[in-house]
């Protein structure tokens, strides 16, 4: 047999070929659902009275809309209340399994399903969220879904899926001190395109993907969807089985041993071939700062905002000329010139332990600008939190200025209380700056960890690479 | 869900690339845990003032395209969130088709999972949609699924393809579920053999489990 990619591999070992559809019935072996677009899936499934085929393979998890300020004492009404009041329902008449937004385990679902080891190599994984792709960090095939799709998961544990073309993002080269793997992935979102993703699976490798830790290619991975491809994925590697290792949902000793010739034989192999490949050096790679009201607007933090007239094709151009009327930004101005009012650090993207190191260490017996009206940190996970706090890095935040808080999705999608105000600008450390995206009106910059702390000190953009970092070469 | 064969009606042009589903259901409106009333929605922060008039600038609110019931939009449309209330508004307010150069893949499965149909253009075609929309009012188009052709009433008539189980299902009003309800027996057979073991926890968790 030819060699093959994960991808592939994957693919095979779970479509159902003698269901003899139309098109391939896709197993799925985890799926993970979460308060904001589960309830009208559980409301069918009861309408029709179907059951949940296999709710041992469904993890739930209060996320997307959760308090983040003194969660327990925190009082929640309305629409909200009605589906965190669904959720818990749901799973008890269905025998889901709930981490609620109490719970120690609780998180962004993307991050509590590595985090606890429920998610594997080789494994299918769907939620119905975009982000979803984050879990291929793991060497899995995660991808978001719909709600009808959520429902149809529920009821069949399967999907009709059409196969994807596969692109290979290689990044090889090393990366230059102050560079992350966010600002990797902004340049591959730079360089392939906005939609240039669209039908595709990604897998990333090459020599500085595999440098990367799981928290960072979960950031790559995560990604995958602000350029279209719906799924982004990593090929196993010992820092895979590594990070697994005594999770608790790990098989242990022997067992774990077995798992782990399982997982490695999952992995792309010499020779395999794939639909299209794009190439990035890391060496070459700045600090990335979107300038635009989606993430393929960027520039590097040296660079200016770009003038509409450069741009050939006449719908991007005025595409971009509504970004900068609704950015309220000038072609030319300097990026290091852009004051901001917030700064948000969390999300699936960058809320994880690495990025609140990164963030401290610069923040580290600094105080955050005087100009600025907020700074938020939002661990990505409840055991991030705790460990975090272990570590003293929440003194580090709150005595800069920053407000510590629990975990959630918070200001990266605005359903809870954190909102970014309309007419202000935010440097965020999340995924998305569409219009609106923190808050009606609101203005978003995406940027790494480390960058945003920075920017926070400074009240403006600036290089983290010109700034002194306790404890950094 | 409708059969859905054919459909002739007024077409409102939307023309920017890169549409994505966070201006289509802005966050605010998914709270409500229900498939319905999201048409109000579509396109909240483009469409009213703050005051909550309709801002006279967005093409929605033209007299010329009031009860449009065709979208013709750019590449890229509905890019971003998975939600699928962006679906769901585009059907409530009234949308059977929509025609653009290319979508993202979410949306495109979540359209099609609420019977709205989506037509793939070359892009030389919708631009041309485009100018007849734009100088003709009331600019109206039919559009065939059984014949997969597009036509208006002064000569234009562009074929269209779309994969058969998707129009199949469109055609004939099917839902996933029902048509995989019907394989629960193969699903099963799998199951028996497959390699990816279900969760076991090995060790401190916080959940609840419920074993109902």
């Amino acid at each position: 047999m030819s060699p093959r990619t994960l991808y592939e591999k994957i693919w095979d070992r779970h479509v159902i070929s003698a269901a003899r559809l139309p098109v391939p019935l896709l197993y799925i072996d985890r799926h993970f659902i979460h308060e904001a677009t589960s309830p009208q899936a559980f409301a069918g499934l009861k309408a029709a009275d179907r059951k949940v085929r296999r709710p041992d393979l469904t993890f739930a998890v209060m996320d997307h809309s959760v308090p983040t300020k003194d969660r327990r004492n925190a009082v929640i009404t309305g629409n909200r209340a009605k589906l965190f009041d669904a959720l818990d329902r749901n799973c008890r008449e269905t025998g889901v399994r709930l981490f609620d937004m109490n719970s120690k385990n609780q998180g962004i679902v993307h991050i509590i399903g590595p985090e606890m080891g429920i998610t594997q190599p080789g494994q299918t994984i769907v939620c119905g969220d975009s982000h979803t792709s984050t879990h291929g960090a793991m060497g899995a095939l995660a991808f978001g879904i719909g709600t009808s799709e959520v429902e149809t998961v529920l009821a069949t544990q399967c999907l009709p899926q059409y196969t994807s073309k596969t692109m290979l993002v290689r990044i090889e080269g090393k990366r230059t001190r102050g560079i992350t793997a966010k600002d990797l992935m902004l340049a591959v979102i730079e360089k392939l395109g906005f939609s240039g993703g669209t039908g595709h699976v990604i897998e990333y490798g090459g020599e500085a993907v595999r440098a990367l830790s799981i928290e960072e290619r979960m950031t790559l991975c995560s990604m995958s969807i602000e350029c279209g491809a719906r799924a982004g994925m990593v090929s196993p590697d010992e820092t895979t089985f590594r990070y697994l290792e005594g999770r608790p949902f790990v098989p242990r000793g022997n067992d774990f041993e077995a798992a782990v010739k399982i997982w490695r034989s999952y992995a792309s192999e010499p020779g395999a071939t794939y639909d299209s490949t794009i190439e990035l050096n890391a060496a070459e790679v700045a600090p990335k700062v979107t300038w635009g009201t989606n993430p393929g607007m960027v520039a590097n933090i040296n660079a200016a905002v770009p003038d509409p007239s450069s741009y050939a094709n006449e719908e991007e151009r005025e595409s971009v000329i509504r970004a900068l009327d609704y950015m309220d930004l000038n072609p030319g101005t300097r990026i290091v010139d852009i004051p901001i009012d917030r700064v948000f650090i969390g999300s699936c993207s960058n809320g994880q332990i690495e990025d609140l190191r990164a963030a401290a260490a610069v923040l580290a017996g600094k105080k955050i600008s005087k100009s600025l009206k907020q700074a938020l940190v939002v661990p990505a996970s409840t055991q991030t939190k705790l460990q975090a706090e272990a570590e003293g890095l929440d003194r580090i935040f709150v005595e800069a200025g920053f407000e510590w808080r629990d975990s959630g999705c918070s200001m990266c999608i605005a359903m809870n209380e954190d909102v970014l105000p309309p007419g202000e600008r935010c440097a965020s450390t999340s995924n998305r700056n569409f219009e609106g995206r923190q808050g009606k009106g609101g203005r978003t910059h995406l940027v790494s960890p480390a960058m945003a702390a920075a920017a926070a000190i400074a009240g403006k953009f600036v290089d983290v690479r010109d700034m002194q970092i306790a404890g950094v070469v | 869900m409708k059969p859905f064969s054919e459909h002739a009606g007024t077409v409102v042009p939307l023309d920017r690339i890169d549409v994505d589903t966070d201006q289509m259901v802005p966050k605010q409106f998914i709270l409500r845990g229900t498939r319905d009333g999201y048409g109000r929605d579509l396109f909240h922060d483009w469409r009213y003032l703050p005051n909550g008039d309709p801002d006279p600038d967005f093409v929605f609110n033209f007299p010329r395209y009031k009860g449009a019931s065709i979208l013709l939009a750019r590449s890229n449309f509905g890019c971003g969130s998975s939600r699928e209330h962006a679906a769901w508004a585009v059907r409530d307010y009234g949308f059977q088709v929509v025609i653009a150069p290319s979508y993202a893949d979410i949306f495109y499965t979540n359209a099609f999972n609420n019977g709205v149909l989506l037509v793939t253009l070359p892009a030389e075609q919708v631009d041309e949609l485009f100018r007849r929309a734009e100088k003709t009012e009331g600019y109206e188009l039919s559009v065939d699924l059984e014949t997969l052709s597009i036509t208006d009433n002064r000569q234009l008539r562009f074929p269209f393809t779309i994969d058969e189980y998707r129009r199949n299902r469109l055609l004939k009003g099917l839902d996933d579920i029902g048509s995989m309800i019907e394989h629960d027996k193969e699903i099963a057979a799998f199951e028996g053999s497959h390699a990816i073991p279900a969760p076991i926890v090995t060790g401190p968790v916080d959940m609840k489990v419920s074993t109902s």
